[in-house]
């Protein structure tokens, strides 16, 4: 079986301040990582290749050319190949050409050898859209499973999976055919560590680097910022205004007189609350 | 996967394509459009969100609303159109059909994408849910046009009559404005508890017109199959978006023993509890009471804070609720920045101390009336 598993390198968004005057994202020093959300889809790929003989798991990356860390560090865990998208023109892509662009290089990734599985993140964390699977899935006419919380079977002979998928207010157990796309749920596996073998192997091994020709890339007007749809108007920071509480008086004061006085303050401010609370408590 | 320089400012560029002229085939779009959405014969309560949010956005644009209900036959499509009508709605567009008894992304996205192609809308609006950003997904790749996601703000740009759709970026630390220019629909999500429910009006004179539509799709089209459907025990589940009080509790609590003292005042005050992620991540709670931007968003008439630093990843997830009391020993913490009140003290003293007056006072209350 072959996994194609898609990742993307993003800043590690609790690192990130935003500059108090010129409200621009402070990236010096913030560490780039594997969005966290592709780690799931990635461990849930090496879990099936454990127990599936013959299966090999490609990561697929688009993004700048030290987004290689990114495929280094999921060769380390355990992936077998490795491919870099990169090329200037893919820049100030939004999902639509993103989704474009990648499903290019899974088709041409199908050329040497087809695929029966793409996993890809629920969602990444400077982004969040969610939806470049769905696009994905969309252009390559996978069948589309987002929300997995679990894989209950596969069968390579009937083509056949079925999982479990989180829906509003349940779980809907879904009966499929291969290839499909799948997007994980947070919380469903945790990421495995790196065995030494597999680190060292991870620092020698060749990644395959490609251009959006490599890439398959047919309408060049459909990738970067010429392809997508959406612009960015302006980018701004939140909360302009701060409101500052205002603070009960702790000073040498016991917590039973703190609470005391919160509460008188709290009811006389807010009568409506009483109420609220009064039959809330029954 | 890139959507980087959505995030990053290709501010200028963006500017300099300020005014832009619509393609004359596009002109033809009009009007604002909900998708609808149920499970077990209620509307989430997402969709009349977006409606309340759609309504202005006709009014700004002076077209009409419309609202997209997908149903299996038998499953009130009708009444849910109705009631889309009490919440503002002009008309709706109703497709029944057997293949919709479950949610599947093949038949609701057909469905969804021929009634575009069909009728035209310049504006789409889904919820943020699961079924939404899976169906979002699919639908605007199809039509090839632009999608917002998680959208916190929706308005009209009057420059180009175009969708205005501002969402946080960077976990929540900037905000961005996204304008989808010559393409139609202009598509965006937005999580449910974003917006207020709007107060439908039943006795309204508006006339509901229902448009029937059909799929057009039998089963066998359909390779997915739902084998069953495992609903979630909401016996003992957090039921935060919709909760009157919320007492939250965060890593100052230390330990999952002291998360406890949470518990004892949300019990007093008849109020649910929720955390902030590491608290959630030390499994001290149930994921489902995260409170924050991967987490729950929530409105409460009041929140407590207790040990919560206010981090922007929490704040976006409660910022909306009418009073905030927050309690935590630095004077610094950012939470004391947009909390209503603030107590500079020990959470794990403060707490029962806290429980202990409302308890006093509301036995009080009780004894009065
Ligand atoms: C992509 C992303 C998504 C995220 N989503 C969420 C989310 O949905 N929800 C969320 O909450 N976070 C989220 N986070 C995490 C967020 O950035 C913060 O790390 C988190 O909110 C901090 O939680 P906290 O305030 O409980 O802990 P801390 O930041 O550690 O704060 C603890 C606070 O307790 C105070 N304290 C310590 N001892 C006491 C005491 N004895 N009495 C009173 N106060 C005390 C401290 O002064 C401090 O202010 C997200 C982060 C990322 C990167």
């Amino acid at each position: 079986m072959h996994i194609v598993v898609c990742i993307k390198q993003v800043p590690d968004s609790s690192q990130i301040r935003v500059h108090p005057v010129t409200n621009t994202i402070m990236r010096q020093g913030v560490p780039a990582i594997i969005n966290p959300y592709d780690l799931l889809a990635l461990e849930e790929a090496l879990r099936l290749k454990d127990c599936i003989a013959g299966t090999t798991v490609t990561v697929l990356t688009m993004g700048p050319p030290q987004a290689e860390d990114a495929l280094r560090k999921a060769l380390s865990f355990g992936a077998d190949h490795a491919i870099l998208v990169t090329d200037r023109a893919f820049a100030g892509a939004d999902t639509l050409a993103t989704s474009y662009a990648i499903a290019a290089a899974i088709r041409q990734i199908e050329k040497k050898e087809p695929v029966d599985l793409v996993f890809a993140g629920k969602q990444t964390i400077d982004g969040d859209t969610a939806q470049v699977g769905p696009g994905v899935a969309k252009r390559l006419n996978l069948n589309l499973l987002t929300y997995v919380s679990k894989i209950a079977s596969l069968d390579l002979d009937k083509r056949e999976i079925i999982i479990h998928r989180r829906a509003e207010g349940g779980v809907q157990v879904i009966q499929t055919q291969i290839p499909c796309l799948i997007t994980m749920l947070e919380g469903s596996n945790e990421m495995r560590f790196a065995s030494m073998d597999n680190m060292f192997r991870a620092a020698r091994h060749p990644l395959q680097i490609w251009n959006k020709d490599a890439a398959g890339i047919e309408d060049p007007a459909k990738i970067g910022l010429k392809g997508s749809p959406t612009v960015v108007s302006k980018v701004f920071a939140p909360h302009a205004k701060t409101i500052k509480a205002e603070q009960i008086d702790v000073e040498r004061k016991t917590s039973k007189e703190i609470a005391t006085a919160m509460l008188s303050k709290l009811f006389r401010e807010h009568p409506k609350l009483h109420a609220e609370i009064a039959k809330l408590a029954g | 996967m890139s959507e980087q320089n959505q995030s990053i400012p290709p501010v200028k560029k963006a500017a300099g394509r300020k005014k832009v002229e619509l393609d004359p085939r596009l002109i033809a779009y009009k009007g604002v459009w909900v998708f609808i959405e149920h499970e077990r014969g209620e509307v989430h309560s997402v969709s009349w969100e977006l409606l309340g949010e759609g309504r202005k956005l006709a009014d700004m644009l002076g077209v009409e609303l419309a609202g997209v209900v997908m149903a299996a036959p038998g499953e009130s499509g009708a009444r849910f159109c109705q009631e889309a009508g009490f919440y503002g709605a002009d008309l709706c567009y109703l497709i029944e059909d057997p293949v919709l008894s479950d949610y599947r992304n093949e038949p609701f996205t057909k469905g969804l994408t021929d009634l575009v192609n069909q009728y035209q809308p310049e504006i789409l609006l889904l919820g943020a849910t699961t079924l939404g950003r899976d169906l979002a997904g699919s639908v605007a790749t199809t039509l090839q046009t632009g999608l917002t996601a998680d959208c916190t703000g929706l308005t009209i740009d009057p420059e180009n009559r175009s969708l205005a759709a501002t969402r946080p970026t960077f976990g929540g630390s900037l905000l961005c404005t996204i304008l989808t220019l010559n393409y139609r629909p202009q598509m965006a999500t937005v999580r449910p508890r974003v917006m207020p429910t709007p107060i439908p009006a039943p006795d309204t004179h508006r006339t509901m017109r229902i448009i029937p539509h059909t799929l057009g799709m039998v089963e066998t089209d359909i390779i997915s199959k739902v084998l069953q459907f495992i609903p979630d025990n909401t016996q003992n589940k957090a039921q935060l978006p919709f909760a009157d009080i919320i007492v939250a509790g965060g890593r100052g609590l230390k330990n999952a023993d002291n998360f406890k003292l949470v518990w004892n005042l949300a019990k007093v005050l008849g109020a649910e509890v929720g955390a902030s992620r590491p608290v959630v991540q030390a499994g001290w709670v149930d994921t489902d009471r995260q409170v924050g931007q991967s987490g729950k968003t929530v409105r409460p008439k009041l929140y407590i804070a207790a040990g919560i630093s206010g981090a922007v990843q929490h704040r976006v997830g409660m910022e909306d609720s009418d009073v905030i009391i927050a309690i935590n020993n630095d004077p610094n913490a950012p939470i004391f920045d947009f909390a209503t009140y603030g107590i500079v003290g020990n959470a794990m003293q403060i707490l029962p101390a806290l429980t202990e007056a409302f308890r006093q006072n509301l036995a009080a209350a009780r004894l009065a009336s």
